[in-house]
């Protein structure tokens, strides 16, 4: 009488179980980890569904995005030109970078603070793999970003900008982004599952970085306290996209120094996850 | 693979988190100044479910009772491995479906195919497939136009129409059930009835938490009976549900 359709192979077979010990719960994590990966289809419509959702019902869609990010980039562009005394021609393909780079990072770190308490009816209900909800922050981000990029192309092409072939350097750079992200949105997800006023802190940490990390001003606007920025890791992970995007390779120290925080974000995550993905599910 | 459902040794405890447990703040200002609470954490701590043991094979068909609170649904969350108990363990062979709570998992803002879709996406069902289960859900649950509008604006019944309709349309050789799927409409109940007798009847598992004894008469070939998350009975449906229904307090 109904259609015997054919059964998941991933859900074949189960042991469920916990388990105080580290190297279990390593193990258990890295199960998680690679169920995740097999369900990417699930993931990828999970993101797009939730940008649909958000713009349901608007005319322009997720370009309301774009637009949105063109009238800010548009508006500083001219201000900030006339308050630093520099020349729009030059500043502005720096700020449209900067801004739609910068904007991608603010919300990929605010957005994982709930990428497991804004799923908490799904976690209840289906037993699903919790990498699944940490990449969807992710996936979902850089759909975003996809349409944002439109701003710095026609900004680039109104002033007649190139990068040129060093833009190339900006792959393995944004490769390394999306690596940091998924830990990200493992790690702040599960803490701001745990504790509900980490999302408030996280928030106002941004905003500060938003001032410090030459964002908006050129690095070489603090002359001979440049050095300085090598320890904000919030502008090396931004200047080893940004850089190679303007069209110049960025030191080697600022290299290192992104690394080193990505490294230590992804190892703190993967230890924060290992010990606290079973307790998720009571947590949100 | 044949299905089984073994739960060995079950022990679970459900942190409760309220007011300060879930202040960080409140949790770093209380161990530095050294004044903890009541389990170190002021957290509360309910025994959930206690040495919990049972094995099922197919064919078998077993009703949870017992008083709100007894550990019913804990207990099917932990067969559907959404909670991880910390000590003993649950080993499920086969594909497992659960009908735990009236939305499902299903996103209501997002629409019934919508839903459908994400489904199959999970089961692992190529774009084909999902085609076909949208077909089999829609005309078994019956919500015609409905099918394309958010789950949100459907009324309680269609809700469970579409969520029935979902669960069973993916077969699954474990079925783990709550009662509120009895909150269909008498029409639709016995569709319903029809659909999960020809599902357990191809020798699969069942597990279905109920208060209703004519359910588990009906449906059951053996029950449990669950106190404060610890098993006090568990045999045939008749005895149990004796046993069960005079103890009962005002019953």
């Amino acid at each position: 009488m109904h259609h015997h359709l054919p059964l998941a192979t991933h859900t074949a077979s189960l042991d469920i179980t916990s388990s105080p010990r580290f190297w279990v719960r390593a193990q258990l994590a890295v199960r998680d980890v690679r169920s995740a990966f097999q369900l990417w289809r699930l993931c990828w419509t999970l993101s797009w569904l939730d940008i649909k959702l958000r713009y349901r019902g608007s005319v322009l869609g997720p370009f309301w995005l774009t637009l949105s990010t063109a009238l800010m980039v548009g508006s500083m562009g001219f201000l900030y030109a006339a308050l630093f005394h520099m020349d729009l021609h030059a500043y502005l393909p720096f700020l449209a970078l900067s801004i739609v780079l910068w904007n991608f990072l603010s919300a990929l770190v605010s957005e994982s603070c709930t990428s497991f308490t804004a799923a908490d009816s799904m976690i209840r209900s289906i037993r699903m793999p919790f990498m699944l909800y940490g990449a969807r922050v992710v996936v979902r981000n850089v759909v975003i970003l996809g349409h944002n990029v439109v701003v710095i192309v026609v900004v680039d092409l109104l002033l007649q900008v190139w990068p040129g072939v060093t833009a190339l350097l900006a792959i393995p750079a944004f490769l390394l982004w999306l690596v940091a992200g998924v830990a990200l949105s493992l790690m702040l997800g599960a803490l701001c599952a745990r504790f509900r006023d980490i999302p408030p802190i996280i928030g106002s940490v941004m905003q500060m970085a938003f001032f410090v990390s030459a964002v908006i001003w050129r690095p070489s606007q603090l002359n001979q306290h440049e050095w300085l920025l090598l320890f904000n890791p919030f502008y090396t992970i931004l200047e080893v996209v940004r850089g190679p995007l303007l069209g110049e390779v960025p030191s080697l120290a600022v290299y290192a120094s992104a690394g080193v925080a990505t490294l230590v974000l992804c190892l703190m995550s993967a230890l924060l996850f290992t010990r606290t993905r079973g307790r998720i599910a009571f947590w949100v | 693979m044949r299905a089984e459902l073994v739960a060995s040794h079950v022990d679970l405890d459900f942190p409760l988190y309220h007011g300060n447990a879930r202040s960080l703040k409140k949790t770093v200002l209380k161990s530095v100044t050294g004044r903890l609470g009541d389990d170190g954490r002021s957290r509360v701590v309910v025994q959930a479910l206690r040495d919990i043991n049972f094995r099922l094979q197919p064919g078998d068909r077993l009703g949870l009772v017992g008083g709100n609170g007894a550990g019913k649904t804990t207990l099917l969350r932990v067969l559907a491995g959404i909670y991880e108990p910390l000590r003993g363990e649950v080993r499920v062979r086969g594909t497992l479906n659960a009908l735990l709570d009236p939305n499902l998992g299903m996103n209501i803002e997002l629409s019934g195919r919508e839903n459908i879709m994400l489904r199959g996406l999970y089961h692992g069902l190529d774009p084909a497939q999902i085609r076909k289960l949208a077909d089999d859900v829609a005309s078994f649950a019956d919500l015609g136009d409905f099918l394309d509008l958010p789950v949100r604006i459907f009324s309680s019944g269609m809700v469970v129409r579409l969520g029935f309709a979902l669960a069973t349309a993916i077969r699954p050789q474990v079925l783990l059930m709550d009662e509120w799927f009895l909150a269909g409409d008498a029409n639709f109940m016995e569709k319903a009835r029809a659909r999960l007798e020809d599902m357990v009847r191809g020798a699969e598992i069942l597990v279905l938490s109920t208060h209703l004894p004519n359910v588990i008469m009906d449906w059951c070939t053996r029950v449990i009976w669950l106190d404060e998350g610890v098993i006090r009975a568990d045999g045939m449906p008749e005895e149990v549900l004796t046993q069960y229904l005079s103890h009962k307090p005002g019953a």
